[in-house]
């Protein structure tokens, strides 16, 4: 099944994805809604990973250097989403809100 | 194309477009609450898109850390910080404009760069041994390394996590 679909469907799917993703980031005034933006661009990030890895390598079995980054990118991206939620229960504790536009303490 | 050609293609771009849809609902519902669902809908989609290239563990990693752990991390953070995105509240900020010229110029742009590559067209044959035995060694032979930095790493946010976000 996999012989039949060329490479350029995933990678079309990982920009699409990455560029809904990076617009989430940037456009959305909810933090956790910009957390949500940066996990869809990670998500992007590792199909293209694993198609590279199952198009590119010339025995997917042995050389899983793709997976593994994407394992690796899994992991990092759970670290990340920890972190930032608990940043942002901590400054919704202390300053009442979760709007990154009013979240300017350290701008000025 | 024969048959099998088009069946491949069609589930492939039934399932690609379920998921840009649970993308851009991700992105576009005001409601949180309704985003993270959506977002969760996009992570079953990539899931399903690892089956597709035949890295199974990949796609249970998938369900696993991203809808068992990182889903519901944020459906806690949305409840936790509730009643502010009511439905009143505008969703989007003052840049959203120019972020939305900004990032379709970016797709644009990389769109018509993936199409003038001459990227390969198939991969070999299909694996038909099984993938996981492989990668738990190559984890622990070849990227030992990475493996313990990246376990080091996990706890030392999640310490961090504990930390910061107590009382």
């Amino acid at each position: 099944m996999i012989t039949q679909i060329p490479l350029v469907y995933y990678l079309a799917l990982a920009a699409a994805l990455f560029c809904v993703g990076s617009f989430g980031a940037l456009a959305r005034r909810n933090a956790i809604a910009v957390l949500m933006g940066i996990e869809l661009m990670l998500n992007a990030v590792n199909i293209n990973l694993v198609a590279f890895w199952r198009y590119g390598a010339a025995d997917p079995v042995v050389n899983q250097a793709g997976i593994v980054f994407a394992l690796f990118v899994i992991t990092l991206a759970a670290a990340e989403a920890a972190v930032g939620l608990a940043l942002i229960i901590a400054i919704y504790r202390s300053r009442d809100t979760v709007n990154i536009e009013e979240i300017d303490l350290l701008k000025w | 194309m024969d048959a099998t050609t088009v069946i491949a293609q069609a589930v492939f771009i039934i399932v690609a477009t379920l998921t840009l849809i649970a993308a851009f609902l991700t992105v576009l519902v005001r409601n949180v609450f309704h985003a993270a669902l959506a977002l969760v809908g996009t992570f079953f989609g990539v899931a399903a898109i690892y089956l597709m290239l035949e890295a199974e563990f990949l796609a249970i990693v998938q369900v696993l850390v991203y809808i068992g752990a990182i889903a519901v991390l944020i459906l806690f953070a949305v409840m936790l910080t509730r009643g502010l995105m009511q439905r009143d509240t505008i969703s989007f900020n003052r840049q959203w404009a120019w972020a939305a010229l900004v990032i379709s110029t970016l797709f644009l742009g990389l769109f018509i760069l993936i199409l003038q590559v001459p990227w390969l067209q198939t991969p070999g044959t299909a694996i038909y041994t099984d993938l996981t035995p492989w990668l738990g060694t190559q984890l622990l032979t070849t990227y030992l390394l990475p493996f313990e930095i990246v376990s080091a790493l996990l706890l030392a946010a999640l310490v961090g996590a504990f930390i910061i976000a107590r009382e």
